[in-house]
């Protein structure tokens, strides 16, 4: 029960699919990854529009408590999401922000992907953009692989939209490799931040 | 369609687990009215019930519907329907026809904020005390609450194995929380299905609610040659309405002590590190999970905490919590409610053990760290 | 021949239950009761394969006196408990017998949708325009202007015409007939069971005691009278303007429709439904 957990935040606006990345995401590592999970959302009118989100804790053992703590990954994909849930990220959390949307990204361990201007311009749809931002996250995320998380999507996108979401989702994770963690600048926190 | 073969491990929310949990036991009807959070149950049996020679039907609201249920019941059909706090209100009604006809039947309440139409899509534990006395009329009932994907399907095919075996409706309290929280589950390969006691003399000699050593008269379905009356009137042995005192009394005890003899079967609970604890948090549905966490922190902590969670509500298990109560300086009962719960544990409570409350009904499920703070002031 | 009649409803009561009924002297309550036994016995059904359900009020206690799968509900639910019982197990044959308030008050909104829905059920509603069993307060179907224990001074609300509403409601069969009219009852109730799909028969009958007595009406022959005179054969009224038509009532069958049945439309969604798990586990 005591095990370590690590959790993801996926947020932004209501009908950017972002429940759906989640339930992907949770899906990849349970069913395909061997892992426990807890996928959780905020359900409501709200998510019609401004900040909604969905997380996905994952374990290796039983999970109690299922919503996040203190989140290890945030996927901002619009401002007022990212403004609403960046606060609680851990000091060694990421932050990854849909630059096409976020024009004032929190600073320190923060990456940017403009994930809906991919997706307009290279996969020709931007309802695509939660597909390459869930390719990202796979790539980020150290405990899932990215074949688990294409696996469950394979399985369950209705083939109609699979070409195109697996597409999205490759362009997602190539854009992510392009990240260098390392180098990402340190966040201020706690103590630190005192002044 | 994804494959629904045992022992693979599949991603499920609380509401289909207990779809799953329910095809299991046996259900083959459904009535239900449309509510948030708890349409997903009432979608899923109406793309899966056909597909098993069952029947699903949407009804004109939850009224209509707990009559639908109770009907198909009678006509020997393992019967559901789930709604939340405003449709429970509804069927409350023919929910108590159900106790009083002794009719098997589960009714899941996936909780809301209430009360009215009040918050449709968060978490509250509002509904624990109209599940036990919302019908009119002194009556017996069972109420299981759930907390996670794993327990909606156990839980569920134990209310389905409950409600047969002694005739009684079974509630199933969930919350917005159990409900949609999605979690890896895999299909136990089998399990054990309680059908309910049919009469096994000719229909000539069949007294449709005779006592016997259990106190649950076999019951015989409609259409199968033992023509009998059934009626939301106090009943005698052979259910015709009476309103004699001598004919009264017995039927009503033996509603009563049918459960009471019971027990060992009905009280579900699950401790966690309560053995040597002086502190224990009593809680029930998704706060239970909360609740662990702070155990597991208080106890990183050095301090000696533990749970127990109650699976059963009603009949209250007393007897698992007096043991609790005797062991420990204090118990926490915290609730998404003003304090439900934890007056029954005051009510059983006959040592010195303090019984501390804590209530947040804002529509946020109870955190680890709510929990853990209370622990920390105990000593 | 009454004696045959009587030889009759004896086969369909139940020798277990302890008698008096609790009508009161000159009910028509007990008329519905005898035309409805002799329909069932002409079609010949099983009483095993008969379920008769029925609400609270008067009507509500008919089917404890019969020896049929009997099943006495709570107020206006009857048509749920029935839906649920017709679905589980088509084979039964479901008869539900509701008063006015039973059906049309409390339970007004299953009567319209059970009628949309079109089970294949078949609905007594035995329309005494009161509230009897209750001490005789105004139902739906008080005529305006007459005399209740909740309406003294006078009724000021309009009263429901069941049949109508049902035709509207979209049920596949309704007519209506009276306690007087005993023969037309018979062969209404005979053709409303055999009828595949929601079938509705609404009966005027007499409450002389709760409706009656408050009304100028007081006795069971000036009721029976009142039905004789203002019931107009649906063939008849159907010449007749509005104005000849006041304050008097059609009889006979006001819709007979064939349209598709809940039972028998679910009962192919199963077969569809089954053969496509079928058709999964293969692959």
């Amino acid at each position: 029960m005591s095990g370590r957990r690590y959790e993801v935040r996926l947020s932004g606006s209501g009908g950017q699919g972002i429940i759906m990345a989640a339930i992907l995401l949770a899906e990849g590592a349970a069913v395909y990854g061997g892992k426990q999970v807890a996928q959780t959302q905020s359900y409501g009118p709200e998510a019609r529009g401004g900040a909604s989100k969905a997380e996905v804790v994952i374990s290796n053992e039983p999970i109690d408590y299922p919503k996040a703590l203190v989140p290890d990954l945030l996927l901002a994909m619009n401002q007022a999401s990212c403004d609403l849930y960046s606060k609680d990220i851990k000091r060694e959390g990421i932050i990854i922000i849909d630059s096409t949307n976020v024009g004032q990204p929190p600073p320190g361990r923060t990456i940017a992907i403009p994930f809906t201007g991919i997706a307009r311009r290279e996969i020709g749809k931007e309802f695509a953009a939660n597909m390459v931002a869930l390719g990202a996250v796979s790539c980020l995320c150290p405990e899932v692989t990215e074949g688990a998380v294409e696996a469950a999507l394979m399985a369950r996108v209705p083939p109609g939209t699979r070409t195109l979401n697996l597409k999205a989702f490759k362009t997602g994770v190539k854009e992510a490799r392009k990240i260098d963690t390392a180098k990402l600048r340190h966040r201020y926190h706690g103590e630190e931040a005192e002044v | 369609m994804r494959k629904k073969s045992p022992g693979k491990v599949r991603l499920l929310q609380g509401n289909e687990a207990v779809v799953e949990g329910a095809l299991a036991a046996g259900c083959r009807f459904f009535a239900g009215y449309p509510i948030t959070p708890a349409s997903e149950i009432s979608e899923i049996l109406s793309i899966r019930l056909p597909r098993i020679g069952g029947t699903f039907i949407q009804m004109e609201d939850e009224i209509a519907s707990m009559g639908a249920v109770i009907g198909a019941s009678l006509a020997g059909v393992k019967s559901m329907t789930a709604t939340s706090g405003p449709g429970f209100s509804l069927m409350q009604e023919n929910l108590g026809y159900a106790c009083i006809a002794e009719v098997p039947c589960v009714v899941v309440n996936v909780m809301r904020g209430g009360p009215s139409t009040g918050l449709p899509t968060h978490p509250s534990q509002g509904d624990v005390m109209q599940a036990r006395w919302g019908t009119h009329g002194d009556h017996p009932v069972i109420v299981l609450a759930v907390s996670s994907v794993k327990d909606c399907f156990d839980i569920t095919v134990k209310a389905f194995n409950l409600s047969e075996a002694f005739r009684v409706p079974v509630i199933i309290l969930s919350d917005e929380v159990v409900a949609h929280t999605r979690e890896s589950f895999a299909l136990p390969e089998a399990l054990p299905v309680i059908d309910r006691p049919k009469p096994n003399m000719p229909p000539e000699w069949y007294i449709p609610y005779a006592d016997n050593s259990r106190g649950v008269p076999p019951m015989a379905a409609f259409g199968e040659g033992y023509r009998y009356h059934v009626t939301g009137l106090i009943h005698d042995v052979r259910g015709f309405p009476t309103e004699r005192a001598d004919e009264i009394d017995p039927f009503m005890k033996r509603l009563f002590r049918k459960i009471t003899q019971g027990f060992e079967e009905i009280i579900l609970s699950d401790s966690y590190m309560t053995e040597d604890a002086d502190v224990c948090v009593i809680a029930y549905g998704s706060v239970a999970r909360s609740a662990r966490r702070a155990v597991v922190e208080a106890r990183a902590k050095g301090l000696k905490a533990g749970m127990l969670q109650l699976i059963t509500l009603f009949p209250f298990p007393r007897h698992v919590v007096e043991e609790v109560l005797a062991g420990c300086r204090a118990v926490i009962v915290p609730e998404m409610n003003m304090g439900q719960i934890s007056r029954e544990v005051k009510r059983v409570n006959s040592t010195d053990c303090r019984v501390v409350k804590h209530n947040r009904i804002d529509g946020g499920l109870i955190t680890p760290g709510e929990i853990l703070g209370r622990i920390l002031e105990i000593k | 021949m009454p004696e045959e009649i009587t030889k009759l409803i004896h086969k369909y009561l139940r020798h277990d239950k302890k008698f008096p009924h609790v009508w009161c002297p000159g009910c028509g309550n007990g008329i519905v009761l005898g035309s409805l036994i002799r329909a069932i016995d002409k079609i010949g059904l099983s009483k095993d394969d008969i379920v008769m359900a029925s609400g609270i009020g008067c009507s509500g206690r008919m089917p404890v006196y019969v020896d049929f799968n009997t099943l006495h509900t709570t107020h206006g639910r009857a048509l749920t408990f029935a839906t649920g019982i017709k679905l589980a197990k088509p084979s039964l044959n479901v008869i539900t017998v509701m008063g006015d308030g039973d059906a049309t008050a409390i339970g007004g909104n299953h009567f319209i949708h059970a009628a949309r829905r079109n089970l294949d059920l078949t609905a007594i509603i035995i329309n005494n325009q009161i509230y009897g069993m209750t001490g005789g307060q105004f139902s739906p179907t008080t005529p305006y202007g007459s005399v209740a224990t909740t309406s003294t001074w006078g009724h000021i609300e309009h009263a429901f015409s069941i049949a109508d509403l049902a035709v509207t409601a979209g049920a596949a069969f309704v007519a209506r007939g009276t306690v007087y009219h005993v023969q037309m009852l018979d062969e209404v109730i005979e053709k409303a069971i055999r009828k595949r799909g929601f079938a509705v028969v609404e009966v005027m009958s007499n409450c002389h005691v709760q409706f009656g007595r408050r009304n100028q009406m007081g006795d069971p022959v000036t009721m029976l009278k009142w039905f004789k005179e203002s019931a107009v054969p649906a063939e008849k009224a159907a010449g007749m303007g509005h104005d000849e038509m006041k304050g008097r009532f059609t009889i006979g069958i006001l819709a007979d429709e064939e349209k598709p049945v809940y039972t028998e439309q679910y009962g192919k969604i199963r077969e569809r439904a089954v053969a496509a798990a079928a058709e999964e586990l293969k692959k």
